[in-house]
């Protein structure tokens, strides 16, 4: 016999399907997805609203927000230059604390002409109430203004500038100056010093015996010469890494003449490697020179000074590999030397040798202290060639050259002194603008 | 007029090389950036009497077998690589991929970080000579260079693990450190910069005037 379910035949599909739905929590699951769905229909509709619709949801914000115009617009053409560069500055919009306010654009167009439009040539950030345009040209007259740039999410997503404009500046022309007044005081500096020089070269010509302090290290150049010598090794000279357009470089190579003329008459073996090919010939004339001036054209071999390679460190290894191999008595470091100094001296000071280092470079100072005999620092590198030589004009200008330092540090005692007493700001004067 | 054109040409051109940093119209504002392209064509041309110099030393080493020929054999067989490498790239030779490139980054980069990295081991022996202390300014100078080394390696952590709450917010190793870097040690660099400054402006004074000429080969 077979027995139908009449309870399903008379309720039909949906009741069963209701009941169900409702004995269980899926049910709930199945209401949160219909709402999902709901919504993304809603957000697809949103983002298909036709421009029209948008620009009126923007429009009504700038109804409810426009941003106050900056005032107070200056310009001026910037002092100190070499022209194309006019200075524009602004009193903030009132508006600029609130945080609504994105940037302010600088908009410039030439005076005076009527077909001239404002063309955007530049943009400060909010806080920022001035700004430089660099692509002006000299002798036309500019007038600016400036925009106070708002930026707005509609009520769509989208985001719109909403802008206020200034009133026009006043008109300007930009031009060179033919003295930069910030440096005056480097002039100064440069001019007194320059006198000071010239005053005891004079002194020096005319026979007034100049007293200069003795440097230990090259009072050691004789000394190291004179050691090779005795042993029958090399005298290696290294005039640093860079090239010839580094002062120390060239305060180097005039030590070299010195030290060649000595090497010379004591019939010692030089060697010069160096690391670029202006130096190697710069530094062939002058030992040849030094050779001739010792008497001793024929000890002269232009392979003397030899070039080894640009590269710091290739440099630094092809000279470890010389004073390991040649195990040199005497090695000179004169001129600017990088982090290859230490790399340098302590092979050096390994191998035995005596050694006299000179740099202007602060960093690599405390390293040749460490790893060598003797070290000149800073000025006394510039004044070794002087010192050495001991003709007196150029001891005059190292005198000239020691006044002037007396004067800087008069100037500092002087300076601590008020400026530790508030009288004046006496640090201003010395103040110099980084371009 | 060997010696006294050169001495010309560089008073001349020192001068002018004053005036453009004083005046900033046209036509002194190119002049510093004139001068430097023409030192940077020189020394372009130079760098092959350097290379060709390098080239013949090592040649006449190995010809006349001299002491270490050896190695110039390797300076030659590099020195053509690279420039062979070189030539043959063309002008895009610096590409990821050439043959330069990967010489240069295979062979030229680890030979060149290997030496910059016997650095470390330098600075450990130089150190230990110069921090000894055999007088009482080295031992000022043993005593700076300790505290400032546990300042800068944080040593003030540990000693607030130990000493916790008294020592509170303080890190006095740190502080004495900044104190010794910012006072000391700048005052000590200034004084050392300040004479630089004097000594360049003396030394380019010299040479403009003609005082100085041993840079143009022998003395006075």
């Amino acid at each position: 016999m077979i027995v139908h379910d009449r309870r399903d035949s008379s309720r039909g599909f949906f009741v069963p399907l209701v009941d169900y739905m409702l004995n269980r929590t899926s049910l709930s699951i199945v209401l949160l997805l219909l709402l999902f769905t709901v919504s993304l229909c809603f957000a697809q509709d949103a983002e298909s609203i036709p421009d029209s619709v948008a620009a009126a949801d923007s429009m009504l914000i700038e109804e409810t927000f426009t941003p106050q115009p900056v005032s107070g617009v200056t310009t001026n053409d910037t002092p100190n230059d070499k022209g194309g560069s006019i200075q524009v500055s602004w009193e903030l919009s009132p508006d600029d604390a609130s945080g609504l306010i994105d940037h302010y654009s600088v908009e410039r167009k030439v005076a005076g002409a009527p077909d001239s439009e404002y063309e955007i040539i530049g943009e400060s950030t909010a806080g920022s109430s001035r700004a430089t345009d660099n692509r002006a040209e000299d002798g036309i007259e500019y007038t600016y203004r400036i925009a106070v740039v708002s930026l707005m999410e509609s009520v769509s997503g989208g985001m719109s500038e909403i802008v206020s404009y200034s009133s026009t500046s006043d008109g300007v022309r930009s031009s060179a100056q033919w003295f930069n007044s910030t440096r005056i005081v480097v002039l100064i500096f440069v001019v007194v010093l320059s006198l000071l020089i010239m005053y005891y070269i004079s002194q020096a010509k005319a026979g007034k015996s100049l007293f200069i302090r003795k440097i230990a290290g090259l009072e050691a150049v004789d000394e190291a010469v004179g050691r090779a010598t005795e042993m029958g090794r090399k005298i290696f000279f290294i005039p640093g890494t860079q090239d010839m357009e580094n002062i120390q470089t060239i305060a180097g190579v005039t030590i070299l003449g010195r030290v060649a003329k000595l090497a010379a008459e004591y019939e010692c073996q030089l060697e010069v490697p160096v690391a670029r090919s202006l130096v190697m010939i710069v530094g062939r004339e002058i030992v040849k020179e030094a050779y001739m001036n010792a008497g001793r054209p024929d000890a002269f071999n232009e392979d003397m000074v030899r070039y080894l390679t640009d590269d710091q460190f290739g440099y630094a290894a092809a000279i470890d590999g010389m004073i390991v191999r040649d195990k040199p008595a005497t090695i000179f470091y004169m001129g600017a030397f990088y982090a290859e100094s230490l790399i340098l001296a302590e092979t050096g000071n390994y191998m035995g040798a005596i050694q006299i280092a000179g740099t202007a470079m602060p960093a690599q100072l405390p390293f040749f202290v460490a790893a060598c005999d003797y070290t000149l620092i800073g000025e006394e590198l510039f004044a070794a060639s002087a010192y050495l030589s001991k003709e007196p004009k150029l001891l005059g200008s190292l005198k000239g050259q020691d006044v002037g330092k007396g004067l800087m540090l008069l100037a500092i005692l002087v300076g601590v002194i008020i400026q530790t007493l508030g009288v004046f700001d006496f640090a201003s004067l010395f103040e110099i603008p980084v371009d | 007029m060997r010696r006294e054109i050169p001495l010309v040409i560089t008073g001349v051109v020192g001068i002018i090389m004053v005036i453009q940093y004083f005046v900033p119209h046209s036509p002194f504002d190119k002049l510093d950036a004139l001068f430097s392209d023409w030192f940077f064509i020189l020394a372009a041309c130079a760098i092959w009497l350097g290379a060709l110099n390098l080239l013949k030393l090592s040649f006449i080493k190995v010809s006349k077998r001299k002491k270490d020929w050896p190695y110039a054999i390797i300076i030659v067989v590099s020195w053509f690589a690279m420039a062979g490498a070189g030539f043959y790239g063309g002008r895009g030779f610096q590409t990821p991929g050439t043959n330069f490139t990967w010489m240069y980054d295979y062979f030229y980069t680890p030979l060149s970080a290997t030496m910059f990295a016997l650095l470390a081991f330098f600075v450990a022996s130089a150190s230990y000579r110069a921090f000894r202390a055999r007088s009482f300014l080295a031992t000022l100078l043993l005593a700076a260079g300790f505290l400032v080394m546990m300042g800068r390696v944080l040593f003030d952590d540990l000693l607030i693990g130990v000493f916790g709450s008294l020592l509170g917010d303080a890190r006095p190793l740190a502080y004495v450190s900044d104190i010794i870097m910012n006072y000391l040690n700048t005052a000590g660099q200034r004084a050392i910069m300040i004479g630089i400054a004097l000594g360049t402006v003396s030394t380019a004074l010299r040479i403009m005037l003609g005082i100085e000429r041993s840079y143009l080969g022998g003395a006075d």
